[in-house]
Protein backbone atom coordinates (compact mmCIF):
# COMPACT_ATOMS: atom_id res chain seq x y z
CA UNK A 1 0.00 0.00 0.00
CA UNK A 2 3.10 2.19 0.12
CA UNK A 3 2.43 3.71 -3.31
CA UNK A 4 -1.22 4.36 -2.64
CA UNK A 5 -2.19 7.95 -3.56
CA UNK A 6 -2.50 10.05 -0.42
CA UNK A 7 -6.06 11.13 -1.25
CA UNK A 8 -7.31 7.55 -1.35
CA UNK A 9 -5.42 6.79 1.85
CA UNK A 10 -7.17 9.70 3.54
CA UNK A 11 -10.53 8.45 2.34
CA UNK A 12 -9.79 5.10 3.97
CA UNK A 13 -8.92 6.70 7.31
CA UNK A 14 -11.63 9.38 7.46
CA UNK A 15 -14.90 8.20 8.95
CA UNK A 16 -17.88 9.09 6.74
CA UNK A 17 -20.55 11.49 7.97
CA UNK A 18 -23.37 9.58 9.66
CA UNK A 19 -25.75 10.28 6.75
CA UNK A 20 -28.65 8.09 7.91
CA UNK A 21 -28.65 9.60 11.40
CA UNK A 22 -28.28 13.13 10.00
CA UNK A 23 -31.19 12.60 7.59
CA UNK A 24 -33.41 11.22 10.34
CA UNK A 25 -32.74 14.15 12.69
CA UNK A 26 -33.06 16.67 9.84
CA UNK A 27 -36.44 15.14 8.98
CA UNK A 28 -37.68 15.05 12.57
CA UNK A 29 -36.49 18.51 13.65
CA UNK A 30 -37.06 20.24 10.29
CA UNK A 31 -40.45 18.58 10.07
CA UNK A 32 -41.15 19.62 13.65
CA UNK A 33 -40.42 23.27 12.79
CA UNK A 34 -42.80 23.09 9.80
CA UNK A 35 -45.39 21.34 11.95
CA UNK A 36 -45.15 24.14 14.52
CA UNK A 37 -45.40 26.68 11.69
CA UNK A 38 -48.59 25.06 10.44
CA UNK A 39 -50.17 25.20 13.91
CA UNK A 40 -49.08 28.83 14.27
CA UNK A 41 -50.87 29.52 10.98
CA UNK A 42 -54.09 27.95 12.34
CA UNK A 43 -53.66 29.93 15.57
CA UNK A 44 -53.26 33.29 13.79
CA UNK A 45 -56.22 32.49 11.55
CA UNK A 46 -58.31 31.59 14.58
CA UNK A 47 -57.31 34.94 16.08
CA UNK A 48 -58.83 36.65 13.05
CA UNK A 49 -55.94 37.13 10.61
CA UNK A 50 -56.48 36.48 6.90
CA UNK A 51 -54.59 33.56 5.31
CA UNK A 52 -51.98 35.95 3.80
CA UNK A 53 -51.47 37.89 7.02
CA UNK A 54 -51.33 34.70 9.06
CA UNK A 55 -48.58 33.21 6.89
CA UNK A 56 -46.56 36.43 7.16
CA UNK A 57 -47.02 36.31 10.93
CA UNK A 58 -45.80 32.70 11.00
CA UNK A 59 -42.62 33.70 9.13
CA UNK A 60 -42.06 36.63 11.46
CA UNK A 61 -42.59 34.43 14.52
CA UNK A 62 -40.17 31.74 13.33
CA UNK A 63 -37.54 34.34 12.42
CA UNK A 64 -37.95 35.99 15.82
CA UNK A 65 -37.64 32.69 17.68
CA UNK A 66 -34.57 31.59 15.77
CA UNK A 67 -32.93 35.02 16.25
CA UNK A 68 -33.71 34.78 19.97
CA UNK A 69 -32.32 31.24 20.23
CA UNK A 70 -29.22 32.35 18.32
CA UNK A 71 -28.77 35.28 20.69
CA UNK A 72 -28.93 33.14 23.81
CA UNK A 73 -26.57 30.59 22.32
CA UNK A 74 -28.99 27.69 21.95
CA UNK A 75 -29.55 27.62 18.19
CA UNK A 76 -26.13 26.29 17.21
CA UNK A 77 -26.51 23.44 19.68
CA UNK A 78 -29.82 22.41 18.12
CA UNK A 79 -28.36 22.81 14.62
CA UNK A 80 -25.42 20.56 15.47
CA UNK A 81 -27.94 17.70 15.74
CA UNK A 82 -30.57 18.90 13.28
CA UNK A 83 -28.25 19.90 10.38
CA UNK A 84 -30.36 20.59 7.30
CA UNK A 85 -33.45 20.40 9.51
CA UNK A 86 -32.71 23.84 10.95
CA UNK A 87 -30.82 25.12 7.89
CA UNK A 88 -33.52 24.75 5.25
CA UNK A 89 -36.53 26.45 6.91
CA UNK A 90 -36.54 30.25 7.31
CA UNK A 91 -34.95 29.68 10.74
CA UNK A 92 -31.60 28.85 9.10
CA UNK A 93 -31.60 32.14 7.25
CA UNK A 94 -32.36 34.11 10.42
CA UNK A 95 -29.49 32.35 12.20
CA UNK A 96 -27.15 33.06 9.27
CA UNK A 97 -27.85 36.79 9.60
CA UNK A 98 -28.00 37.11 13.38
CA UNK A 99 -24.87 35.08 14.19
CA UNK A 100 -22.41 37.32 12.27
CA UNK A 101 -24.18 40.37 13.69
CA UNK A 102 -23.48 39.15 17.24
CA UNK A 103 -19.98 38.11 16.29
CA UNK A 104 -18.87 41.40 14.77
CA UNK A 105 -20.32 43.76 17.37
CA UNK A 106 -16.80 44.18 18.78
CA UNK A 107 -15.61 45.75 15.52
CA UNK A 108 -18.28 48.47 15.75
CA UNK A 109 -21.63 49.09 14.11
CA UNK A 110 -20.25 50.32 10.78
CA UNK A 111 -17.19 48.19 9.95
CA UNK A 112 -18.36 45.31 12.14
CA UNK A 113 -22.09 44.62 12.11
CA UNK A 114 -22.86 46.85 9.11
CA UNK A 115 -20.18 45.46 6.85
CA UNK A 116 -20.21 41.84 7.95
CA UNK A 117 -23.83 41.01 8.78
CA UNK A 118 -24.32 39.28 5.41
CA UNK A 119 -21.05 37.34 5.31
CA UNK A 120 -22.95 34.05 5.57
CA UNK A 121 -26.31 34.98 4.04
CA UNK A 122 -24.89 37.37 1.41
CA UNK A 123 -24.39 34.78 -1.35
CA UNK A 124 -27.96 33.51 -0.86
CA UNK A 125 -29.34 37.05 -1.08
CA UNK A 126 -27.24 38.02 -4.11
CA UNK A 127 -27.83 34.92 -6.17
CA UNK A 128 -31.44 34.59 -4.99
CA UNK A 129 -32.23 38.09 -6.26
CA UNK A 130 -30.23 37.48 -9.42
CA UNK A 131 -32.06 34.22 -10.16
CA UNK A 132 -35.37 35.98 -9.47
CA UNK A 133 -34.52 38.69 -11.99
CA UNK A 134 -33.42 36.18 -14.65
CA UNK A 135 -36.49 34.05 -14.08
CA UNK A 136 -38.72 37.16 -14.28
CA UNK A 137 -37.25 38.13 -17.67
CA UNK A 138 -37.61 34.57 -19.01
CA UNK A 139 -41.16 34.36 -17.72
CA UNK A 140 -42.19 37.63 -19.42
CA UNK A 141 -40.58 36.46 -22.68
CA UNK A 142 -42.47 33.18 -22.48
CA UNK A 143 -45.72 35.06 -21.85
CA UNK A 144 -45.28 36.87 -25.20
CA UNK A 145 -45.47 33.57 -27.07
CA UNK A 146 -48.38 31.96 -25.23
CA UNK B 1 22.81 13.82 3.88
CA UNK B 2 21.91 17.16 5.45
CA UNK B 3 22.08 16.94 9.23
CA UNK B 4 18.74 18.04 10.62
CA UNK B 5 19.06 17.12 14.27
CA UNK B 6 20.89 19.56 16.47
CA UNK B 7 22.39 18.07 19.64
CA UNK B 8 22.45 20.80 22.26
CA UNK B 9 25.86 20.91 23.88
CA UNK B 10 24.50 22.45 27.08
CA UNK B 11 20.89 21.31 27.24
CA UNK B 12 18.65 23.87 28.93
CA UNK B 13 16.27 22.63 31.62
CA UNK B 14 12.65 23.28 32.47
CA UNK B 15 12.44 25.66 35.42
CA UNK B 16 8.69 26.02 35.55
CA UNK B 17 5.58 25.66 33.42
CA UNK B 18 1.85 26.35 33.60
CA UNK B 19 -1.32 25.76 31.62
CA UNK B 20 -4.57 27.68 31.31
CA UNK B 21 -7.77 26.35 29.74
CA UNK B 22 -11.40 27.04 29.01
CA UNK B 23 -14.68 25.19 29.55
CA UNK B 24 -14.20 22.18 27.26
CA UNK B 25 -10.61 21.71 28.43
CA UNK B 26 -11.79 21.77 32.05
CA UNK B 27 -14.32 19.06 31.29
CA UNK B 28 -11.71 16.95 29.50
CA UNK B 29 -9.58 14.19 31.04
CA UNK B 30 -6.75 16.64 31.86
CA UNK B 31 -9.08 19.22 33.44
CA UNK B 32 -7.82 18.79 37.03
CA UNK B 33 -4.20 19.30 35.92
CA UNK B 34 -4.67 22.87 34.64
CA UNK B 35 -3.41 25.77 36.75
CA UNK B 36 -6.32 27.97 35.83
CA UNK B 37 -9.67 27.29 34.14
CA UNK B 38 -12.38 29.71 33.11
CA UNK B 39 -15.69 27.96 32.34
CA UNK B 40 -16.92 31.13 30.59
CA UNK B 41 -13.96 31.10 28.15
CA UNK B 42 -13.90 34.91 28.60
CA UNK B 43 -11.05 35.30 31.11
CA UNK B 44 -12.63 38.57 32.23
CA UNK B 45 -12.25 40.18 28.81
CA UNK B 46 -14.74 41.86 26.47
CA UNK B 47 -13.65 40.08 23.28
CA UNK B 48 -12.45 36.57 22.43
CA UNK B 49 -9.28 38.03 20.93
CA UNK B 50 -8.43 39.81 24.18
CA UNK B 51 -9.32 36.63 26.08
CA UNK B 52 -6.66 34.74 24.12
CA UNK B 53 -4.03 37.33 25.04
CA UNK B 54 -5.13 37.24 28.66
CA UNK B 55 -4.72 33.46 28.74
CA UNK B 56 -1.08 33.85 27.76
CA UNK B 57 -0.60 36.47 30.45
CA UNK B 58 -2.21 34.30 33.14
CA UNK B 59 -0.17 31.25 32.07
CA UNK B 60 3.16 33.08 32.18
CA UNK B 61 2.20 34.64 35.51
CA UNK B 62 1.56 31.20 36.98
CA UNK B 63 4.84 29.87 35.61
CA UNK B 64 6.72 32.83 37.11
CA UNK B 65 4.97 32.46 40.48
CA UNK B 66 5.63 28.73 40.72
CA UNK B 67 9.37 29.39 40.47
CA UNK B 68 9.23 32.62 42.51
CA UNK B 69 10.65 34.56 39.59
CA UNK B 70 10.05 38.09 38.41
CA UNK B 71 9.71 39.01 34.70
CA UNK B 72 12.98 40.96 34.95
CA UNK B 73 14.83 37.68 35.42
CA UNK B 74 13.81 36.43 31.97
CA UNK B 75 16.09 37.44 29.12
CA UNK B 76 13.86 36.50 26.23
CA UNK B 77 10.30 35.51 25.42
CA UNK B 78 9.31 33.45 22.38
CA UNK B 79 5.56 33.47 21.86
CA UNK B 80 2.91 32.85 19.26
CA UNK B 81 -0.80 32.27 18.81
CA UNK B 82 -3.39 31.70 16.12
CA UNK B 83 -4.55 35.24 15.48
CA UNK B 84 -3.60 37.36 12.48
CA UNK B 85 -0.19 38.95 13.03
CA UNK B 86 0.00 37.17 16.44
CA UNK B 87 -1.72 40.05 18.22
CA UNK B 88 -2.80 37.86 21.14
CA UNK B 89 0.83 37.35 22.15
CA UNK B 90 1.90 40.96 21.72
CA UNK B 91 -1.24 42.31 23.44
CA UNK B 92 -1.28 39.78 26.25
CA UNK B 93 2.42 39.70 27.04
CA UNK B 94 3.58 43.29 26.54
CA UNK B 95 3.05 44.17 30.22
CA UNK B 96 5.85 41.80 31.29
CA UNK B 97 8.44 43.93 29.50
CA UNK B 98 10.48 40.88 28.47
CA UNK B 99 12.40 41.10 25.15
CA UNK B 100 10.02 39.37 22.78
CA UNK B 101 10.28 37.38 19.59
CA UNK B 102 6.91 36.63 17.96
CA UNK B 103 6.44 33.28 16.28
CA UNK B 104 4.02 31.84 13.80
CA UNK B 105 3.93 28.12 13.24
CA UNK B 106 0.17 27.54 13.26
CA UNK B 107 -0.44 24.63 15.65
CA UNK B 108 3.29 23.84 15.77
CA UNK B 109 4.07 27.06 17.64
CA UNK B 110 4.64 25.39 21.01
CA UNK B 111 7.49 23.23 19.75
CA UNK B 112 8.76 26.07 17.53
CA UNK B 113 9.00 28.27 20.64
CA UNK B 114 10.70 25.64 22.79
CA UNK B 115 13.08 24.78 19.96
CA UNK B 116 14.07 28.42 19.46
CA UNK B 117 14.36 29.08 23.17
CA UNK B 118 16.44 25.99 23.91
CA UNK B 119 18.91 26.79 21.10
CA UNK B 120 19.08 30.39 22.34
CA UNK B 121 19.80 29.26 25.92
CA UNK B 122 22.22 26.55 24.89
CA UNK B 123 24.37 29.18 23.18
CA UNK B 124 24.64 31.08 26.47
CA UNK B 125 25.39 28.25 28.80
CA UNK B 126 28.72 29.73 29.91
CA UNK B 127 26.75 32.35 31.81
CA UNK B 128 24.91 31.04 34.83
CA UNK B 129 21.19 31.47 35.31
CA UNK B 130 20.11 32.75 31.96
CA UNK B 131 16.40 32.14 31.67
CA UNK B 132 13.75 32.64 29.03
CA UNK B 133 10.15 31.73 28.38
CA UNK B 134 8.04 30.27 25.59
CA UNK B 135 4.30 30.97 25.58
CA UNK B 136 1.65 29.61 23.22
CA UNK B 137 -2.07 30.34 23.12
CA UNK B 138 -5.12 29.50 21.06
CA UNK B 139 -8.78 30.34 21.66
CA UNK B 140 -11.61 28.37 20.10
CA UNK B 141 -13.91 31.35 19.59
CA UNK B 142 -11.21 33.66 18.20
CA UNK B 143 -10.14 30.91 15.79
CA UNK B 144 -13.71 30.06 14.75
CA UNK B 145 -14.34 33.73 14.01
CA UNK B 146 -11.15 34.10 12.04
CA UNK B 147 -11.01 30.83 10.12
CA UNK B 148 -14.52 29.39 10.00
CA UNK B 149 -18.05 30.58 10.78
CA UNK B 150 -19.55 33.00 13.31
CA UNK B 151 -19.63 31.33 16.71
CA UNK B 152 -23.43 31.11 16.99
CA UNK B 153 -23.86 29.93 13.40
CA UNK B 154 -25.70 26.61 13.34
CA UNK B 155 -24.01 24.05 11.16
CA UNK B 156 -22.79 20.47 11.16
CA UNK B 157 -19.12 19.62 10.97
CA UNK B 158 -17.76 16.48 9.31
CA UNK B 159 -16.30 13.75 11.55
CA UNK B 160 -12.77 14.66 10.41
CA UNK B 161 -13.06 18.24 11.75
CA UNK B 162 -11.19 19.11 14.94
CA UNK B 163 -11.92 21.39 17.87
CA UNK B 164 -9.54 24.32 18.41
CA UNK B 165 -8.50 24.25 22.04
CA UNK B 166 -9.04 27.26 24.28
CA UNK B 167 -5.75 26.77 26.03
CA UNK B 168 -2.39 28.29 26.76
CA UNK B 169 0.93 26.92 27.92
CA UNK B 170 3.86 28.85 29.36
CA UNK B 171 7.30 27.33 29.85
CA UNK B 172 10.31 28.85 31.58
CA UNK B 173 13.65 27.31 30.69
CA UNK B 174 17.05 28.04 32.16
CA UNK B 175 20.62 27.38 31.13
CA UNK B 176 21.39 26.01 34.59
CA UNK B 177 21.35 22.23 34.98
CA UNK B 178 18.03 20.69 35.97
CA UNK B 179 16.21 17.38 36.00
CA UNK B 180 14.23 17.72 32.79
CA UNK B 181 16.06 19.05 29.76
CA UNK B 182 15.68 19.61 26.06
CA UNK B 183 18.63 17.76 24.61
CA UNK B 184 17.99 17.64 20.88
CA UNK B 185 16.00 19.68 18.41
CA UNK B 186 15.01 18.98 14.84
CA UNK B 187 13.21 21.65 12.78
CA UNK B 188 10.35 20.59 10.53
CA UNK B 189 10.23 20.77 6.77
CA UNK B 190 7.29 22.34 4.92
CA UNK B 191 5.48 19.31 3.55
CA UNK B 192 2.75 19.40 0.93
CA UNK B 193 0.23 16.59 1.36
CA UNK B 194 -1.83 18.14 -1.46
CA UNK B 195 -4.77 18.69 0.85
CA UNK B 196 -7.01 21.70 0.46
CA UNK B 197 -9.83 20.56 2.75
CA UNK B 198 -9.71 22.77 5.86
CA UNK B 199 -11.97 20.34 7.73
CA UNK B 200 -9.34 17.60 7.61
CA UNK B 201 -6.29 19.16 9.23
CA UNK B 202 -5.05 15.86 10.63
CA UNK B 203 -4.60 14.59 7.08
CA UNK B 204 -2.82 17.79 6.07
CA UNK B 205 -0.34 17.57 8.96
CA UNK B 206 0.33 13.81 9.14
CA UNK B 207 2.84 13.76 6.21
CA UNK B 208 4.92 16.46 7.94
CA UNK B 209 5.04 14.43 11.16
CA UNK B 210 6.02 11.35 9.15
CA UNK B 211 8.82 13.30 7.45
CA UNK B 212 10.24 14.61 10.73
CA UNK B 213 10.02 11.28 12.56
CA UNK B 214 11.54 9.32 9.67
CA UNK B 215 14.41 11.78 9.42
CA UNK B 216 14.92 11.77 13.16
CA UNK B 217 14.98 7.96 13.44
CA UNK B 218 17.33 7.65 10.46
CA UNK B 219 19.78 10.33 11.56
CA UNK B 220 19.79 9.51 15.27
CA UNK B 221 19.90 5.77 14.68
CA UNK B 222 17.40 5.21 17.46
CA UNK B 223 14.30 3.03 17.41
CA UNK B 224 10.87 4.29 18.48
CA UNK B 225 10.89 1.77 21.32
CA UNK B 226 13.79 3.58 23.01
CA UNK B 227 11.44 6.42 23.92
CA UNK B 228 8.81 6.39 26.65
CA UNK B 229 6.52 8.37 24.40
CA UNK B 230 6.46 9.92 20.95
CA UNK B 231 4.03 12.79 21.31
CA UNK B 232 2.48 14.54 18.32
CA UNK B 233 0.64 17.85 18.59
CA UNK B 234 -2.84 17.73 17.16
CA UNK B 235 -3.22 15.08 14.49
CA UNK B 236 -6.49 13.94 16.04
CA UNK B 237 -8.03 10.53 15.37
CA UNK B 238 -7.76 10.70 11.57
CA UNK B 239 -4.20 12.07 11.50
CA UNK B 240 -3.09 9.57 14.15
CA UNK B 241 -4.19 6.54 12.17
CA UNK B 242 -2.65 8.01 8.99
CA UNK B 243 0.67 8.67 10.77
CA UNK B 244 0.88 5.23 12.33
CA UNK B 245 0.10 3.49 9.04
CA UNK B 246 2.54 5.53 6.97
CA UNK B 247 5.35 5.05 9.49
CA UNK B 248 4.65 1.33 9.68
CA UNK B 249 5.07 1.07 5.91
CA UNK B 250 8.50 2.65 6.34
CA UNK B 251 9.34 0.01 8.94
CA UNK B 252 8.84 2.22 11.97
CA UNK B 253 6.28 1.02 14.48
CA UNK B 254 5.16 3.75 16.86
CA UNK B 255 1.83 2.20 17.81
CA UNK B 256 3.02 1.19 21.27
CA UNK B 257 4.17 4.57 22.52
CA UNK B 258 2.64 7.17 20.24
CA UNK B 259 0.42 9.75 21.95
CA UNK B 260 -1.40 12.62 20.30
CA UNK B 261 -2.25 15.74 22.29
CA UNK B 262 -5.44 16.18 20.24
CA UNK B 263 -6.65 12.81 21.53
CA UNK B 264 -5.47 13.43 25.11
CA UNK B 265 -6.97 16.86 25.75
CA UNK B 266 -10.58 15.87 25.15
CA UNK B 267 -12.68 12.76 25.60
CA UNK B 268 -14.11 12.36 22.11
CA UNK B 269 -16.73 9.89 23.36
CA UNK B 270 -18.17 12.42 25.79
CA UNK B 271 -17.25 15.75 24.20
CA UNK B 272 -18.41 16.97 20.79
CA UNK B 273 -14.93 17.48 19.35
CA UNK B 274 -15.17 15.06 16.39
CA UNK B 275 -11.62 14.04 15.42
CA UNK B 276 -10.04 15.60 18.54
CA UNK B 277 -8.41 18.80 19.73
CA UNK B 278 -6.30 21.18 17.66
CA UNK B 279 -4.82 24.65 17.86
CA UNK B 280 -1.41 25.57 19.16
CA UNK B 281 -2.74 25.71 22.74
CA UNK B 282 -3.58 22.01 22.45
CA UNK B 283 -0.04 20.65 22.40
CA UNK B 284 1.17 23.44 24.73
CA UNK B 285 -1.39 22.65 27.42
CA UNK B 286 -1.01 18.88 27.13
CA UNK B 287 2.77 19.25 27.47
CA UNK B 288 2.30 21.36 30.61
CA UNK B 289 -0.49 19.30 32.19
CA UNK B 290 0.45 15.76 31.24
CA UNK B 291 3.84 15.17 29.61
CA UNK B 292 6.11 17.41 31.72
CA UNK B 293 4.49 16.41 35.05
CA UNK B 294 5.12 12.77 34.08
CA UNK B 295 8.77 13.60 33.35
CA UNK B 296 9.06 15.50 36.65
CA UNK B 297 7.65 12.51 38.55
CA UNK B 298 10.08 10.26 36.65
CA UNK B 299 7.21 8.26 35.16
CA UNK B 300 8.74 9.09 31.79
CA UNK B 301 12.40 9.65 31.06
CA UNK B 302 12.77 10.19 27.36
CA UNK B 303 10.15 11.82 25.17
CA UNK B 304 10.00 13.02 21.58
CA UNK B 305 7.63 15.95 21.30
CA UNK B 306 6.54 17.29 17.95
CA UNK B 307 3.73 19.77 17.51
CA UNK B 308 2.13 19.65 14.11
CA UNK B 309 1.08 22.77 12.23
CA UNK B 310 -1.19 23.36 9.24
CA UNK B 311 0.19 26.36 7.40
CA UNK B 312 -2.68 28.21 5.79
CA UNK B 313 -4.76 31.35 5.90
CA UNK B 314 -8.43 32.02 5.19
CA UNK B 315 -7.50 33.49 1.80
CA UNK B 316 -5.21 30.63 0.82
CA UNK B 317 -7.90 28.06 1.65
CA UNK B 318 -10.61 29.98 -0.21
CA UNK B 319 -8.32 30.26 -3.21
CA UNK B 320 -7.94 26.49 -3.20
CA UNK B 321 -4.25 26.47 -2.25
CA UNK B 322 -2.80 23.42 -0.56
CA UNK B 323 -2.55 23.35 3.21
CA UNK B 324 1.10 22.73 4.03
CA UNK B 325 2.11 20.82 7.11
CA UNK B 326 5.08 21.26 9.43
CA UNK B 327 6.29 19.32 12.45
CA UNK B 328 9.31 20.55 14.43
CA UNK B 329 10.62 18.13 17.05
CA UNK B 330 12.32 18.37 20.42
CA UNK B 331 13.66 15.60 22.58
CA UNK B 332 12.96 16.02 26.28
CA UNK B 333 14.94 13.88 28.69
CA UNK B 334 14.98 13.42 32.43
CA UNK B 335 18.38 13.10 34.06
Amino acid sequence: MKNEPYTSRIRRHTPPSPTKKNCLFAFLIGGGICFAGQWLLYLYEALGATRDDASTLVTVTLIFLSALLTGIGVYDRIARVAGAGTLVPVTGFANAVVSPAIDTKQEGFILGVGAKIFTVAGPVILYGVLCGAVYGVLYSVILWFV
Amino acid sequence: MRQRIRYLSSPPSFVSFAAVGGREEGQGPLGPCFDHLDPSDRFGQTSWERAEGEMGRIALNFALKKASLSPQQLSVLFAGDLQNQCVASSGGLYSFGIPYIGLYGACSTCTEGLLSLSVWLSEQADRQDVMGAAVTTSHNCAAERQFRQPIEYGGQRPPSAQWTATAAGAFILGSREGDVRITEVCPGKIVDGEISDATNMGAAMAPAAVDTLLTYMQQSGRAPSSFDAIVTGDLGAVGTSLLQEMLLEEGIDVRQNHLDCGNLLFDSERQDVHSGGSGCGCSASVLATHILPALMRAEMKDVLFLSTGALMSTSSVQQGEHIFGIAPLIRIQRF
